[in-house]
């Protein structure tokens, strides 16, 4: 039996099954906005970011599966300078969301790693019982260059630990490009060279601090392999993000949200597409996923088990996952649909069509 | 010494327990910060990161609502009652 986090605006959801036997489990704090969950593969914690309506953004832990739950700290911005740079910051220095929650390396037990909106990258190395504020990115002149993409500030949904270093990081930003430190985070390199915004006036549109990568993700295998569905078009690097290539559009729709790569395999990677950023459904109500299995050289679309008329559900960029045997997906969408598929996506099973909007979902 | 009465809603005290208290007057700010020492795991979800009220919390001093979620520097009289709630929102 696998395990399915999935955090709604509703609460979190556990789903446990296999195959084409899915069905949920239980269900944690009933009624509250959940914007993200991880459990973590080093000790087996479970974490939800809570974003309470009056109360803010909460983050809650668990070490028995969802058995019994504890609040631990959430992330904080410091407070704001009001004389120097960044006394007229527009962007305001409090969380309002945690988007990103990721664990540090195999042998940083403890350490985790969230991105939040507005930007800011912060680091726990107590177990989420408190975090840091990354000074260097927060603080890096540029980060005025970024702006909200369709949210009113820019925010980091992307957070990636090298497995060969864990002080290798790249991270991504709507819109602010995708950076990356060598140094767990005391210096900062933007990598988005290659990628072209459309929404740009032409002389900037190549600018790589202003890019809407919506989300990036890497190959287990090869880290160096990575995939990122931006806000024009799917992109692809083979050599860390050091230079991203675009890829020819597939059919029915190149734009989108979501990203999967198989975790053995860098030219393999999912996508769903849906019409434009200024039509967010389903090209003509029929939901499909894309894949490659070419590094973006050809794509085939699936629809086997999806809705296939008058469907107009939304994947959001953390609602397309892929487990590690690089078979078992798992999808939901902001209508409430949450299917699975046991062949690398190839036919789905639904297991809901009735839960709240979902935000993320994580194989635990 | 001159007291003020604080309480926090059901709604917030459903999250984290805080009795409710008297505490020294002073300003308004004082006031909450000595009443939140007794539940400081509260103190977050009273206060964004800046240490403003939030913006669906709201404060009342007796039966007026306070308007500055910022400085909070109004000057509580002896016997005065503070209450906080979660500002009620949606449709």
């Amino acid at each position: 039996m696998e395990t399915l986090l999935v955090a709604s605006r509703k609460g979190l959801f556990v789903v446990r099954g296999r195959g084409a036997q899915w069905a949920i489990e239980s269900h944690h704090f009933a009624g509250e906005p959940v914007t993200q969950a991880l459990a973590d593969p080093r000790d087996g914690a479970w974490y939800a970011a809570l974003r309470m309506g009056h109360f803010g953004v909460k983050l809650r832990k668990s070490l028995d599966r969802g058995a019994t739950w504890k609040e631990v700290g959430a992330p904080a911005f410091p407070l704001k300078p009001v004389q120097g740079f960044w006394a007229d910051d527009p962007t305001p220095w409090n969380v309002d969301l945690v988007w990103a929650l990721t664990p540090g390396g195999a042998d940083e037990p403890g350490t985790l790693w969230a991105g939040c909106m507005p930007a800011g990258l912060f680091k726990s190395q107590d177990g989420g019982q408190t975090w840091a504020l990354n000074k260097p990115l927060w603080e890096e002149p540029r980060r005025k260059g970024w702006f909200g993409g369709g949210n009113d500030y820019p925010g980091m949904h992307s957070v990636l630990v090298d497995p060969r270093d864990p002080r290798h990081l790249t991270v991504a930003v709507s819109c602010g490009g995708v950076w990356q430190t060598l140094d767990g985070g005391g210096s900062w390199s933007l990598t988005a060279r290659g990628m072209t915004a459309d929404y740009l006036p032409a002389e900037v549109a190549d600018d790589e601090n202003t890019q809407d990568p919506h989300r990036v993700v890497s190959c287990g295998a090869q880290p160096d392999a990575l995939w990122v569905q931006h806000h024009c078009g799917i992109y692809r690097s083979v050599n860390g993000g050091s230079q991203w290539q675009a890829v020819k559009a597939p059919s029915p729709s190149g734009f989108g949200f979501a990203v999967a790569c198989d975790p053995r395999n860098p030219d393999r990677a999912w996508f769903v597409p849906a019409v434009a950023d200024a039509c967010r459904i389903p090209v003509d109500g029929r939901m499909v996923v894309t894949r490659t299995d070419d590094g973006g050289k050809t794509f085939t679309a699936f629809g086997d088990g999806l809705p296939q008329s008058h469907a107009y559900h939304l994947v959001y960029r953390h609602s397309l996952e892929v487990a590690a045997d690089g078979q078992t997906l798992a999808m939901s969408s902001t209508t409430g649909g949450l299917w699975m598929s046991a062949n690398a996506g190839e036919q789905w099973h639904c297991v809901s069509r009735d839960l709240p909007p979902v935000a993320a979902i994580r194989f635990a | 010494m001159a007291m003020v009465r604080v309480e926090f809603a059901a709604s917030l005290r459903r999250h984290v327990e805080c009795a409710p208290q008297t505490v020294a007057a002073g300003s308004l700010r004082s006031v909450l910060e000595a009443a939140l020492l007794t539940a400081p795991e509260l103190a977050h979800y009273v206060f964004d990161d800046q240490r403003s009220v939030r913006k669906h919390v709201a404060v009342f001093v007796n039966r007026h609502m306070v308007l500055d979620r910022v400085n909070l520097n109004q000057q509580l009289a002896p016997d005065d009652r503070v209450l906080v709630i979660q500002a009620l929102t949606g449709g």
